[in-house]
């Protein structure tokens, strides 16, 4: 049932309610009734309500105070502890200090300043009619005075020098996205044949005997601190490796990439290229620390959970005549997140 | 004689002559097998007594007898000392429930006792010792270097200042602020639950003493004030959205609302 039928239906209202009494337009019923406030009205409470406001001023002078106090009482040592011990009570008696006044201006205001309500109409935006007619004649004056309706070449002109002169942001701003675009910087790390695999702060080489069952290892290329961006090469060489049981392994991800249960797999996840190195040596997952996502070691790193699309890249590895761990090539596909030119 | 002789044929006779046959074989074993003190050359035979029978009482339901594992717990053959050090010295073994990972709980054994288990353990098989105090002391060793390392081998389990950190269902990398330095040495060296071995050739017993340096500086006092668990955006986004966000509603509240 619709409101028009509530209303045109039943006969049986009163006198007065009927539908022909509803009108066009309800009018402004304007403001409520003003109420007085307790304060108003009782002295008593109204002394009450100053005396709060009278308080939250004097704790915020008694914050003033004792920030005064802990600036003279409590130097900061070489210690931690003292820096500490300044720093909160300097803290807390700025903070009474300054929320006392504003509580209280507060607090005066709605309490014991008057609360009448007060409609103040709004002035009309538009100037005086004579106003704006004097400054459109002032605006075709003008135009008719430079002649732009006459001159076809010099508005040519004045639009076109307008139109060309934003190149001069533009095209810097854009030359330089466009000088580096060397997507197969991307494509490539350092790994090479017979590159060494060495410890990551340490460089030392790793021995593939000393790289036991259950243990991780993380890695980057030897000669790291050699090349001309230390920092760069690693942020796409780094890599993890961990030893497996051979019976763990469910599948591998390069067919005789692993040397006896030893795999080696990029640090950098496929997702947003967060360094993947939460290992959980029970389940053999390694976990992106940045948005959960979860890769089976024993799987040929394939993705378990999270919002990574692709497996981590493995880096094949195999043993020098030393038995020293090293790479067999590069990885053979580009490591970390995804972008246009990567299948390319 | 005659009546076993009568009795070859019944059907059950294979099994008993099986049953027969690995009794057999267990006890020759047991004489021809490698004599086990070899293993722990240092613990006394007395001590190794005393943690078998601890063992018996309040291990081997779970880790089987001669702890050779079953299928709710690992074997402990060849775990060494210091994986028993750090398991009873922290009080996650005996566990009291399963779950996701053994927690840490008050100690249910004396020094004395968890020394004695852990002679009896590393009895079965030669494994990781405890270490030396000289071994762990944080002032011998360098906390630059230590953090370099915690930084690329533990911080993203325990965070940058070792404040612990959560893994997946349930588990979770513990805080290492209140873990003595013996027992961090020894967490290092024999990877207890999810966490990986870092055996003395990844880093090296100086290397880990220089580890136990960094960690013993972290979790003090804070300069700023409250550090919020030193558990980085997470506890501070809390505090910034629930408690910064509520104190301001609550005030445009307040200062919206009608005196009365």
């Amino acid at each position: 049932m619709s409101s028009v039928d509530h209303y045109t239906g039943p006969a049986n209202l009163p006198e007065g309610h009927g539908p022909q009494e509803l009108p066009e337009r309800f009018e402004n019923p304007g403001l409520p009734e003003h109420k007085p406030r307790m304060g108003d009205v009782d002295p008593k409470v109204d002394k009450r309500r100053e005396r709060i406001v009278l308080a939250l001023f004097g704790f915020s002078t008694l914050g003033t105070i004792g920030f005064l106090v802990a600036y003279f009482a409590l130097p900061t040592g070489k210690d931690v502890e003292t820096i500490h011990r300044s720093n909160l009570w300097l803290g807390l008696g700025l903070a009474a200090s300054l929320l006392g006044i504003g509580l209280a201006a507060i607090q005066w205001a709605k309490s014991i300043m008057n609360n009448e309500e007060k409609v103040e109409e709004r002035h009309p935006m538009a100037s005086r009619p004579e106003v704006r007619e004097g400054a459109i004649k002032n605006l075709t004056d003008g135009a008719k005075d430079s002649g732009i309706s006459r001159r076809g070449l010099l508005k040519s002109a004045v639009v076109g020098s307008i139109l060309l002169f934003p190149l001069t942001i533009a095209v810097p701003l854009i030359g330089e996205i466009g000088g580096d675009w060397n997507v197969s910087k991307l494509k490539h790390t350092m790994w090479k044949k017979g590159l060494r695999l060495t410890q990551d702060p340490s460089g030392r080489p790793i021995k593939a005997s000393d790289v036991t069952i259950g243990s991780v290892w993380h890695v980057i290329p030897d000669g790291l601190d050699k090349t001309a961006q230390p920092l760069n090469e690693k942020a796409k060489a780094v890599v993890l490796v961990v030893r497996l049981d051979p019976r763990d392994i469910k599948s591998e991800q390069i067919p005789g990439a692993s040397y006896e249960g030893i795999l080696a797999f990029s640090k950098i996840c496929t997702h947003v290229g967060c360094p993947v190195a939460l290992y959980e040596q029970q389940t053999h997952h390694l976990l992106c620390p940045c948005h959960q996502s979860t890769f089976d070691v024993t799987n040929g790193a394939k993705v378990v959970f999270g919002p990574a699309k692709r497996p981590l890249p493995q880096l094949p590895i195999t043993v020098d005549d030393q038995g020293y761990l090293v790479a067999q090539s590069d990885f053979d596909q580009p490591v970390g997140p995804s972008f246009w030119e990567r299948l390319r | 004689m005659k009546s076993i002789a009568a009795r070859r044929h019944d059907r059950r006779a294979p099994l008993v002559l099986l049953a027969l046959a690995l009794l057999l074989t267990g006890v020759l074993y047991a004489l021809a097998a490698p004599g086990r003190a070899d293993a722990a050359p240092l613990a006394g035979q007395a001590d190794v007594a005393a943690g078998a029978k601890l063992f018996q009482a309040n291990c081997a339901t779970c880790h089987g007898v001669g702890a050779v594992g079953t299928s709710v717990a690992p074997s402990l053959v060849g775990v060494g000392a210091a994986a028993v050090d750090f398991q009873v010295g922290t009080g996650r073994m005996p566990m009291t429930m399963s779950g996701p990972q053994a927690q840490a709980k008050p100690v249910q054994f004396t020094q004395d006792q968890i020394s004695q288990l852990a002679a009896y353990v590393a009895s079965l098989g030669p494994g990781p010792e405890i270490p030396t105090a000289e071994m762990v002391d944080p002032s011998k060793g360098d906390p630059a270097t230590g953090m370099a390392i915690f930084r690329t081998n533990c911080a993203m389990c325990h965070n940058a200042v070792g404040a612990g950190g959560s893994l997946t269902q349930g588990k979770f990398a513990p805080n290492l602020w209140q873990t003595t330095p013996t027992h961090l040495y020894e967490a290092m060296l024999t990877g207890p639950q999810s966490m990986p071995v870092f055996n003395d050739a990844n880093i090296t017993p100086e290397e880990k003493r220089d580890v136990i340096a960094f960690i013993s500086q972290q979790g003090g006092t804070q300069p700023g004030g409250l550090d919020l668990g030193s558990l980085g955006p997470v506890s501070e986004g809390l505090w910034a959205w629930v408690v910064g966000l509520g104190l301001i509603i609550g005030a445009a509240v307040w200062i919206g609302a009608k005196s009365s």
